[in-house]
């Protein structure tokens, strides 16, 4: 256990360069009218 | 900039940029990344070891080093993914049924519905036509998505209806799925369109601004009396009817409600779950939100994040859009990119079948692409939306939310920019706090969940 050190995620953008792509997932939006769907909110659908 | 740490709520926080993970780190780990380059060993010794001791400086480089070797820290900058040079497909469109509204929203957009031109209301033929275009055009992409849309689309609900029913034809002959939205002020739902909306399992983002004052305020009736009592009223109709799901209420904020956070409470404590407010866009109005605004604004978003933790665990929780970042299952790469998609994935079609870029862009005549019946004419332009995601803008390739934010909105940068490669500076400074507010509260819930 580190002692200085908490890490939140086992997040990995790059292995999502050659998977990812598939179009799948919902459109998103950033303005007020459509509840911006920032894209760090999604859900990814694989 | 491939690293990014803040301290809030107490919280040293750090985002690795390039691969999305998230520390949370004591007092001096945060002070030596201040200086630390994964090489200079004895400068952050010569710089800490002083006052902190060269054991737990030591410690600290061995813990950031297997950090760095896991590409959890400092990782190599990602490339663009192939299918961003591959020809778009058309996923969604933003159906503008009826450019006519019943309300009279200072700060819309439309323009009070008619988008600067006539009021009118999108016929079955256009619509049915709509449907077909994106069929047509989403090869082999399963998922598609209509947004019935306005002006005020409860107003044309013939359409609405007509175009649903041809939908579903469609899915069974082409094993499409659509999921369908509707946007609306809520006046125009009774009992007959709350049960035909909900058995068709259409999602519903609803407009409060929250508290009654700051809604009527911007939000009148044509006749100028208030809209509030009867949204909330016709609002807690539909949702009750779908027992809480499947539906976003939503506000904007301007700069008479610099305090939005008691206008988010205000939603939650009417019952409602699912919130969200946004800054308004304006330019050269008493509402619009400028730079003098900011520290307000950044110390209401810090508040509301605490009292969105507060009631989270204490059981009694709302969900509020900004705060919702999936850190674990968050999307790929190329949906980071590409954002919205509007002008090359995404199209909003007019009541007369014009495509434009996405909803904000309709009115903007240069920004007209075709339209459903020829489909999209000016290709260069498609090509220019779709070249403009974060890792082809100045701005953004070096901004540390380039993989939440995906490089902004068009239409705001257009508006007060002149182009879409410039993004909207008072956006990416709201936009880069939210985000901090979401990284805290995520990294807090997880401690929380890790310490259970
Ligand atoms: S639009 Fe602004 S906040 Fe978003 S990535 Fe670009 S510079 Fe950053
Ligand atoms: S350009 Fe802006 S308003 Fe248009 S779809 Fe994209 S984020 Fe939304």
């Amino acid at each position: 256990m580190a002692k200085h050190i908490v890490t939140v995620n086992k997040a990995s953008l790059q292995k999502t360069v050659q998977t990812g792509g598939c179009g799948e997932c919902q459109a998103s939006c950033q303005s007020a009218c459509k509840t911006s769907c920032t894209v760090g909110n999604q859900v990814c659908q694989k | 900039m491939n690293m990014h740490r803040f301290t809030q709520n107490g919280m040293h926080i750090v985002l690795d940029v390039n691969s999305g993970a998230v520390h949370v780190v004591d007092r001096l780990t945060y002070d030596i990344l201040a200086i630390f380059d994964g090489a200079n060993d004895a400068a952050v010794l010569g710089a800490f070891g002083g006052e902190h001791g060269a054991e737990a400086v030591r410690e600290v480089l061995a813990e950031l080093r297997q950090l760095i070797a896991a590409e959890q820290l400092f990782s190599p900058p990602l490339t663009v993914p192939s299918v961003l040079a591959s020809a778009p497909l058309v996923k969604s469109l933003c159906l503008h049924v009826a450019h006519d509204c019943n309300l009279r929203c200072t700060y819309c957009f439309a323009g009070t519905g008619d988008f600067g031109h006539d009021r009118g209301l999108m016929p079955r033929s256009v619509a049915e036509r709509a449907v077909d275009f994106i069929i047509e055009n989403s090869g082999p992409r399963r998922h598609c998505e209509v947004d019935f849309f306005g002006g005020e689309p409860l107003l044309n609900m013939d359409t609405v209806r007509h175009t649903v029913a041809h939908v579903r034809r469609r899915e069974a002959e082409t094993g499409k799925v659509f999921k369908l939205t509707l946007t609306t002020n809520a006046l125009l739902l009774d009992q007959d369109i709350i049960d035909y909306l909900n058995a068709e399992n259409i999602s519903l983002v609803l407009s409060l601004d929250g508290r009654e004052a700051v809604h009527d305020h911007m939000r009148p009736c044509a006749d100028g009396s208030g809209s509030w009592a009867e949204v909330v009223d016709k609002a807690r109709r539909v949702v009750e009817a779908r027992q809480g799901e499947n539906y976003y209420l939503r506000g904007t904020f301007t700069a008479h409600n610099l305090d939005f956070a008691a206008d988010v409470l205000a939603m939650a404590d009417l019952g409602f779950k699912q919130l969200s407010v946004e800054p308004v866009i304006g330019k050269d109005v008493d509402y619009a939100l400028t730079e003098e605004h900011l520290p307000a604004l950044f110390a209401e978003y810090e508040k509301l994040a605490l009292i969105y933790l507060e009631r989270r665990l204490a059981g009694n929780p709302f969900e509020f859009f900004h705060f919702n970042l999936n850190l674990h299952n968050g999307p790929c790469v190329a949906k980071r990119l590409m954002g919205c998609g509007a002008g090359h994935e995404y199209f909003a079609v007019t009541p007369e079948g014009d495509l434009y870029p996405c909803h904000q862009f309709v009115g903007r005549d240069e920004y007209r692409l075709g339209d459903v019946f020829a489909g999209v004419e000016k290709t260069e332009l498609r090509q220019r939306f779709r070249r403009a995601h974060a890792l082809n803008k100045a701005e953004c390739r070096e901004c540390w939310a380039r993989f939440y934010c995906s490089g902004g909105c068009h239409a705001n940068a257009q508006l007060f920019n002149g182009t879409i490669d410039q993004p909207y500076e008072l956006g990416c400074k709201l936009q880069k706090k939210r985000l901090e507010c979401a990284l805290m509260v995520q990294a807090s819930l997880a401690l929380a969940a890790n310490r259970e």
